[in-house]
């Protein structure tokens, strides 16, 4: 095993990505569930192929999208920290 | 609440919680984390198809976040990757159609179940006796201060049956192929599309990336360095994955909104998951493995036995 980091800055810093994280999420996925529930279920049941691509889609534009946030964070929060 | 695709009763926070820890053990090991998703929703009330194609979808956009990580590390063999996409897409194809079939019948829960138990137990087992027999290997080779058998130059990764690998990359089958940046001169490329194949059908019939028998056929069988497994698998597992979620989706196994709702849990932890394997050598991160396919194969078993299908 290699030598470990100092933790307990990160620690803090992580702490506090995560609330504000935490927070995003919430909203976000409330958002989610809110407006896109009812639509996506009609296209679950009427056009099976636009549903599976745009499922396909809403994942990788979650994907990059999540993670450019709590790169964002990351930096914010800890401009220190190298990615 | 009601998951309406699915008409699955389940609460977003379970969902946040599982995958924020299934993205923390994916970063790490170089996983999906299906092994655990999967079973985690069977046992939450999913029905068994849809267990399958939404692990897939969650695992897409999870992956992409880790392995983004794992190439700034330098840790994915593209080529290798790329050689393995035709494979892999049919591969998950086959296994898809495999649970179409089933979902006619009474036996898709029992059939998807049964197996994962078996291929659990069976990984599991598996590394427990080489990552014993490697880190055997590893004591007395610093007892004698001489290199032991299948250590790798560096002294960083090291496996106890390289020299299975070894006999693997001598067969004579061409075409042949190169892998420099796993350190491999020369080796078949119907032995890289048979990995392939045998990944992208678990992945299809199973659900997830199939990360699980991907990697270990990268260490063990193909003699791949294993940080490079663990980033190379993830950049599979965003093929066999992403084509997974559009067919399983178009056979209508697929909630996307139980996806999302999992996935804004595990990308945090999947940026996790992959800083710590800076820290942890190889034989390390294959010992640390070790129980999570036994955690998975309890889930499934007690999500079959609640159901009154075992």
């Amino acid at each position: 095993m290699t030598s470990k980091p100092n933790s307990s800055v990160s620690l803090r810093y992580f702490l506090l990505e995560l609330a504000f994280y935490a927070a995003l999420v919430m909203g976000y996925f409330l958002l989610v569930l809110n407006f896109l529930g009812h639509w996506l279920l009609t296209l679950y049941n009427s056009n099976r192929g636009l549903y599976a691509f745009l499922a396909l889609a809403l994942m990788i534009v979650q994907g990059f999208g999540l993670e450019m946030v709590t790169r964002s964070l990351a930096g914010w929060l800890d401009p220190r920290r190298e990615d | 609440m009601v998951f309406p695709i699915s008409g699955a009763h389940i609460s977003p926070l379970y969902l946040i919680v599982i995958g924020f820890v299934v993205g923390v053990l994916g970063g790490f090991f170089g996983v999906g984390g299906s092994f655990l998703a999967g079973p985690a929703l069977y046992g939450l009330g999913l029905p068994m198809n849809f267990v399958v194609g939404t692990d897939l979808a969650h695992i897409v956009g999870k992956s992409i976040v880790a392995a983004r990580k794992h190439r700034t590390l330098g840790n994915i063999d593209m080529k290798l990757g790329l050689i393995m996409v035709v494979g892999t897409i049919i591969g998950v194809e086959a296994g898809a159609q495999a649970i179409q079939a089933l979902k006619s019948t009474a036996h898709l829960d029992l059939a998807v179940g049964s197996m994962f138990i078996v291929v659990l137990l069976a990984i599991s087992s598996f590394m427990t006796w080489e990552s014993i027999k490697t880190l055997m290997a590893q004591r007395r080779a610093r007892a004698t201060g001489q290199l032991a058998p299948g250590m790798h130059p560096s002294g960083r990764d090291q496996s106890a049956i390289s020299h299975y690998a070894l006999r693997i990359q001598a067969i004579r089958l061409p075409p042949y192929v190169s892998l420099p940046d796993s350190g491999i001169p020369r080796i078949s490329l119907w032995v890289i599309l048979g990995v392939a194949l045998f990944g992208g059908f678990f992945s299809g019939f199973l659900g997830g990336g199939a990360g699980y028998i991907r990697m270990p056929c990268f260490v063990y069988l193909l003699g791949i360095p294993t940080h490079v497994a663990v980033g190379t698998d993830l950049f599979e597992v965003i093929i066999s994955a992403g084509y997974g979620t559009v067919t399983h989706a178009l056979k209508g196994n697929v909630d996307i909104l139980i996806a999302l709702v999992m996935h804004t849990g595990a990308a945090v932890g999947a940026q996790i998951g992959a800083t710590l394997t800076q820290f942890f050598g190889g034989p390390r991160i294959r010992m640390a493995f070790i129980p999570l396919p036994l955690i998975g194969a309890i889930i499934v078993l007690h999500g079959l036995m609640a159901r009154g299908k075992f």
